[in-house]
């Protein structure tokens, strides 16, 4: 079947337009903050998608893709005078070359090995922006406040983010979904499933590994120069926060692992579970203790996620989840 | 020739698994690998596919020497495998399975013309009804074939099987054996290892048999099952030395 013509393809695509077009349709900058934080999460979970779900490889340190993302794109606007697109754009092709080169070298990995490897790589690359002297050391990074000038002032440089990660959001959907039906995606599929098996039936494991790493490195590097940007202040410790990391294979999980939509439920369902915990008096100060026990309650009886346990549960729903 | 292996020695830490083991065959044949449990059967396969490299010794596929090729290089190549213990994508349909095999075996195939292959080769091993099953759900005797129907899609020139017939009835192993037969009149070279020895010696061409990771015997099948070395093989197995006397 024609993929355009498929409801499963369009039925992300056209939730979270929706939600990225409310606040434009009321101009509510509340609501445009709110609706931000969600957009982010939604494409940071699909991005790790392409890594967790598809490829099998779990990355406890993918955050580690939106710092470089951040610091690049930051020190490309700051300190080498560069406009926001292209900034964003060197900011995605650095989280993909570094994705390229780890993967190169850490892929041959497998299983928890490779898990753990990636938990050094965040925390190495937080002690390096520390000491990196050129990206501000400790202190990090700030924007001089005339550099939204450019961009109509400081009140339109934000709207200008929010419409900018919108598309970021539907283009990795809409990736997330090609890969999902494509040749690359079916290889990444038979790696997660069995990666000896994969490798007799033809599939060339550690390229393919390789360039899913990559896919899921370059969204969050993006995002991250787009971020910043916006927050006009980068530090060690908010690009390379690996409390993060996990919070996106929450994401994955809850939403539904492997599967398209899921990042998409998951990432918003989440972020709208965590606003709840930061402003309640009683869980302020355990949300991360809250994401630990939610992960643990997922693997233990919903290993499929939601978007999943519907696909195995209510036959109706399938055509239209994926 | 499609396949020369030549003088190939394996050893794992202190033991050794293959001893020059020499083995040729051509175009269009099937030849049954036999030999006591342990003989080195599997490592050959191992070795053939690139799994492993051997110590000593090399592999010409085709007249080229592919020596410790990466197996995906291998499949690419026009080899393909089964596996004695199945190996289903289990949370893939069965499908995507056998489209898996046709889209990154010898033909490369995009996946827009996968579906169809896939479909087509489900039909041959007669599996189609279960083509939208996840391959998880399958039986035994199901898997065994969607082992076969992924190594099919491929098109591979040469299919190495990997004890296809154990763990199946009597009416399976005669459909199983129907089948091989027809997979060898679409032109592929067939090496099978079994332990089903009636049914290997009446699909096979020629058999070698391995014993302590040497040849220790080849020929016709009758040649093969009236060699005393065989049979003094087998004794620790009278079964089996009783099924090749029965046959001879």
């Amino acid at each position: 079947m024609n993929k355009l013509t498929k409801p499963s393809f369009w039925l992300p695509l056209i939730l979270v337009a929706a939600l990225g077009i409310w606040p434009i349709l009321s101009g509510n900058a509340a609501r445009r903050e709110m609706v931000y934080s969600l957009l982010m999460a939604i494409i940071l979970a699909s991005s790790l998608n392409i890594l967790l779900g598809y490829t099998g490889y779990v990355s406890f340190g993918h955050v580690v893709f939106f710092g470089i993302g951040g610091y690049i794109g930051m020190y490309t606007m700051d300190v080498l005078g560069w406009h926001l697109a292209l900034a964003v754009l060197a900011g995605g092709l650095s989280a993909g070359i570094m994705a390229f080169l780890l993967g190169t070298a850490i892929l041959r990995l497998r299983g928890a090995y490779f898990a753990l490897a990636t938990i050094g790589i965040n925390e190495a690359a937080r002690a390096f922006a520390n000491a990196f002297q050129p990206f501000g050391g400790p202190v990090g990074m700030t924007l001089n406040f005339h550099v939204y000038d450019s961009y109509g002032g400081a009140g339109n440089a934000l709207w200008l983010t929010f419409y900018a990660t919108l598309v970021l959001a539907l283009v990795v959907i809409a990736a997330s979904s090609w890969i999902k039906d494509s040749k690359f995606g079916l290889g990444l599929m038979s790696i997660r499933e069995n990666e000896g098996a994969a490798e007799v039936m033809g599939v060339n494991a550690p390229a393919a590994k390789t360039w899913a790493f990559v896919a899921s490195a370059v969204f969050p590097g993006i995002l991250g120069a787009l971020f910043f940007f916006k927050n006009a202040n980068i530090e060690p410790g908010d690009a390379f926060h690996l409390a993060r990391s996990v919070e996106m294979i929450v994401m994955v999980m809850l939403g539904g692992l492997g599967t398209v939509l899921g990042p998409v439920v998951g990432g918003a369902g989440y972020n709208g579970l965590r606003g709840f915990l930061i402003v309640n008096p009683l869980f302020k100060n355990v949300q991360l203790a809250v994401a630990g026990t939610l992960l643990l309650l997922i693997v233990l009886f919903v290993p499929a996620g939601v978007v999943g346990w519907l696909r195995q549960h209510v036959q109706p729903l399938r055509s239209w989840l994926e | 020739m499609m396949l020369q292996i030549q003088g190939i020695r394996k050893t794992f830490g202190g033991l050794i698994a293959l001893n020059d083991v020499n083995l040729e065959i051509d175009y269009g044949e099937i030849v049954g690998l036999i030999g006591p449990n342990g003989a080195g059967k599997t490592t050959l396969f191992n070795i053939i596919n690139g799994v492993y490299s051997p110590d000593e010794g090399k592999i010409l596929f085709q007249g080229q020497d592919v020596t410790a090729k990466a197996p995906y290089r291998m499949s690419k190549l026009g080899l393909a495998r089964t596996f004695q213990i199945v190996r289903p994508l289990s949370e893939l349909s069965v499908l995507r399975n056998v489209m898996a095999g046709s889209c990154f075996g010898r033909e490369d195939r995009p996946i827009s013309e996968a579906a169809d292959i896939a479909m087509e080769t489900l039909a041959f091993v007669g599996l189609a009804d279960r083509a939208d099953a996840l391959a998880g759900t399958l039986n035994v005797a199901q898997k065994k074939r969607l082992e076969l129907a992924r190594s099919l899609a491929a098109r591979p020139h040469l299919l190495l099987l990997d004890e296809v017939l154990a763990g199946l009835n009597p009416t399976e192993i005669t459909n199983m054996v129907e089948t091989i037969r027809e997979i060898r009149h679409k032109g592929v070279t067939i090496l099978m290892i079994e332990h089903v020895m009636r049914a290997l010696m009446n699909v096979s061409d020629r058999v070698t048999v391995l014993d302590y990771g040497e040849v220790i015997a080849r020929g016709t099948p009758d040649e093969v099952s009236n060699d005393p070395r065989v049979i003094e093989a087998y004794l620790g197995d009278p079964k089996v030395a009783e099924s090749l006397g029965s046959k001879a």
